[in-house]
């Protein structure tokens, strides 16, 4: 009697349960390699950021998330689900991207990550992110090992900038044809960013025909330059390039105006350096100094809208050099998201991984801000254009090309 | 013999090693780079000259941890913001309005030294501050507590003044009577070096006579001896403590100012990484004595300035400044190894070590 009693109640129980999955198809069957995101109705989508926030850097990190901020205030909504944006600060060094990177990836909600701002941060972000099967786009990481994939590549990694083998080349370009200089020395701050693009650019140099006198580093934190200033004066090179960062680069920028030997020398640094900032920091000595950067002359429908939009919402205009990036690459991952992602008949949306990965890959001819933008397989994706600003009053100015 | 034999033990084989293997890279290094000397007089003066001024600063630094550890015997971490809090203040309330109406460069003694009272005072108020809340009531407490409680007050400093006055980099207005240089015999030195390494020595001269002249110098010195029986003898000690942390702060109040006028950019941070130097520089000199501390300054200034120009430069690595660090840093792992005590230290009683 019991035993009949089970039975009869096993059956009913299944009963039920069939009769109320039956109008519904069958349950969401994630076939990714790697995972699906499940997103109940509802939920946000949910979108990280890790980029330079605090610290002398600062200005870097809040101009590329103001980009983020418009790309979503443009795109709220993904099939129906609100996009949410949640942040951490990587700083500008390993240590902040290891830190930032772990601690956002344990959400395993999060679908995609914006950033770093610097390549040191980039570097452990990078594996942590790929390691969690996220996708990871980054609005400034311009150190070429970073999609080199003998390097420090890891799959799910890509970039909306410059690789600097482009921005390196192009220095020396300048340095050699335009300006005729031919005798020429680098600092860099053994960041991989600064470390690597003036490697690029000492070696197109010497491939022109010029002459590199010093190749010498300092570190992050130091403030007294004058001793490895005097160290490079004694080479007598007619330039001297510095891509490093706002702090150490103002203090050489001031030190270098009084180091005999080097009053007449040719001063330039590169995008690390292009903020308000910057020109605070060392003042009258950065007059006349050469940038090196992204194109910043933006054009275009899309162009005066987020210039418009960045007024009415900050109050002010872009403070530094990757704001488009940063909108361009939040963009690339929000219409991967749109592409890829599966909605249920009650409102779930699901996101496979690897889908989202091979979408972001397969980028291509994506009208972005910055340009056109077509990824290649190590998610190289910039439409590279490069140009030289020269500081006048104080403001940036595009003189090349 | 047999029994001398028997006493060298592993580990000092090793040390042996260590120092031989140092000590022969230094004269290498120094024999090579001399050889194919590529600086002129002018060069080296230069850079004995910059590494003075730069010593200067950590010497007047230094001064406030080995001041506090001289009686408390404990190494006061949060020294740095003490440093950083001053000419953070100084700047902000000072220096940049008094350069935006243009009195800075119509009178600028008058400024510099309201500046200086303004960064003393400040640092001295942070100092007294927190010796009040965070370090008194830990007095007796095991030596490793307020260790830990200093590096908690030096985060707390550091965020607090971040909070007040922001995360970027603010820039000291320059001063144009100190600007280009002055030759001395013909040889140029910068004018904002004269001036940072004159005060200083007049600030450590100072120092110098009030603790060994004044009676408030002699109770810091009779509370440095024993506490328990200064306070015998009818030494107020908590005041004592209190105008040891003051003193200390008021010279890193001022090595802020000279900061200021040899580099010019102020930001919250800046105080961690010359708190460390000056650290380093308190323990080579031994810490506890005012003029180790004084000297060790000086000499860490003086390495890290010629270091990597005469002694790695000749060994041939690349990019030598990048390692002027780790010539600091080496330093004071080898005072560690063979002198604990420091250059002029006195050996440390079982109760001081």
């Amino acid at each position: 009697m019991k035993r009949t009693f089970l039975a009869l109640s096993l059956l009913l129980t299944a009963a039920l349960v069939l009769a109320a999955c039956a109008p519904a198809e069958a349950p969401y069957d994630c076939t990714d390699e790697i995972g699906c995101v499940d997103i109940p109705p509802g939920d946000p989508v949910r979108i990280g950021y890790m980029l330079v926030i605090s610290g002398p850097n600062e200005s870097l990190g809040v101009d590329s998330r103001r980009g983020v901020e418009i790309a979503i205030h443009e795109r709220p909504e993904i099939h129906g689900h609100p996009v949410e944006l949640v942040g951490e600060d990587s700083l500008c060094s390993a240590e902040g991207g290891q830190t930032a990177a772990t601690k956002l990836v344990s959400d395993p909600s999060l679908v995609g990550v914006i950033g770093t701002n610097c390549s040191s941060a980039g570097e452990p972000a990078s594996r942590i992110v790929s390691q969690a099967g996220m996708v990871l786009v980054s609005p400034s990481n311009t150190a070429p090992s970073l999609t080199n994939p003998d390097d420090t590549w890891n799959p799910g990694y890509l970039r909306s900038c410059h690789n600097d083998k482009v921005q390196g080349a192009a220095m020396a370009e300048f340095v050699y044809n335009e300006l005729g200089v031919r005798k020429a020395a680098t600092i860099h701050d053994g960041s991989p960013y600064a470390d690597q693009l003036q490697e690029v650019f000492a070696n197109t140099f010497v491939e022109l025909g010029g002459e590199i006198t010093a190749q010498e580093a300092v570190n992050v934190g130091d403030t007294d330059m004058r001793p490895v200033l005097t160290s490079i004066s004694v080479t007598g090179p007619e330039f001297l390039y510095y891509p490093i960062f706002i702090a150490e680069g103002a203090f050489i920028t001031v030190q270098a105006k009084e180091i005999g030997g080097l009053e007449d020398t040719i001063l330039s640094g590169a995008d690390g350096m292009i903020s308000p900032d910057f020109i605070e920091a060392a003042g009258e000595a950065a007059e006349g100094m050469y940038i090196s950067g992204p194109d910043l002359g933006f054009s275009g429908p899309v162009a005066e809208r987020f210039f418009e939009l960045h007024l009415e919402l900050y109050g002010e205009d872009p403070i530094s050099a990757f704001h488009a990036h940063a909108f361009d690459a939040a963009n690339m991952i929000l219409d991967a998201v749109e592409k890829v992602a599966v909605l249920d008949a009650d409102g779930t949306l699901h996101i496979g991984r690897q889908a989202l990965r091979d979408a972001l890959y397969a980028t291509s001819g994506l009208a972005g801000m910055t340009g056109t933008l077509t990824c290649n397989e190590y998610g190289d994706c910039a439409d590279p254009k490069i140009s030289v600003n020269e500081i006048q009053n104080g403001e940036y100015i595009a003189i090349w090309p | 013999m047999r029994q001398r034999l028997q006493n060298i033990d592993f580990l000092g084989v090793i040390l042996w090693i260590f120092r031989t293997a140092i000590i022969v890279a230094v004269i290498w290094g120094t024999i090579a780079t001399i050889l194919d000397n590529p600086y002129t007089t002018e060069n080296w003066f230069d850079f004995i000259v910059f590494g003075i001024a730069q010593g200067s600063l950590y010497a007047l630094i230094a001064m406030g941890y080995t001041l506090v550890y001289g009686i408390l015997f404990m190494i006061n971490f949060a020294h740095g913001e003490f440093y950083m809090s001053g000419i953070f203040t100084a700047t902000i309330f000072v220096a940049i309005p008094m350069s935006e109406t243009g009195f800075l460069n119509r009178h600028p003694i008058p400024a510099l030294l309201i500046m200086g009272v303004v960064a003393m005072a400040t640092s001295m108020g942070v100092a007294v501050l927190t010796e009040r809340i965070a370090y008194r009531p830990l007095r007796r407490a095991p030596r490793l507590v307020p260790l830990i409680t200093a590096i908690g007050a030096s985060f707390f400093w550091q965020y607090f003044f971040r909070g007040l006055y922001g995360s970027g980099i603010t820039a000291f207005p320059t001063v144009d009577v100190l600007k280009g240089s002055i030759t001395l015999g013909g040889l140029e030195i910068l004018k904002t070096q004269v001036v940072v390494i004159v005060a200083s020595i007049f600030l450590l001269i100072g120092l110098n006579l009030f603790i060994m002249r004044s009676k408030t110098g002699k109770a810091i010195r009779a509370v440095a001896e024993d506490k328990d029986i200064a306070a015998l003898m009818g030494i107020d000690v908590d005041r004592v403590v209190v105008i040891t942390f003051a003193t200390g702060a008021a010279l890193a109040g001022a090595a802020g100012l000279l900061y200021a006028l040899l580099f010019r950019q102020i930001h919250f941070y800046m105080g961690f990484i010359p708190g460390i130097k000056a650290f380093t520089a308190a323990v080579l000199g031994g810490i506890g004595s005012v003029p180790g501390a004084a000297l060790g300054g000086l000499l860490l200034g003086m390495f890290e300035s010629v270091g990597p120009s005469l002694f790695l430069e000749g060994l041939g690595i690349p990019s030598s400044y990048q390692l002027k660090d780790v010539i600091a840093f080496t330093m004071l792992v080898l005072i560690l190894i063979f002198k604990p005590q420091g250059i002029l230290g006195e050996p440390l009683t079982e109760e001081k070590a």
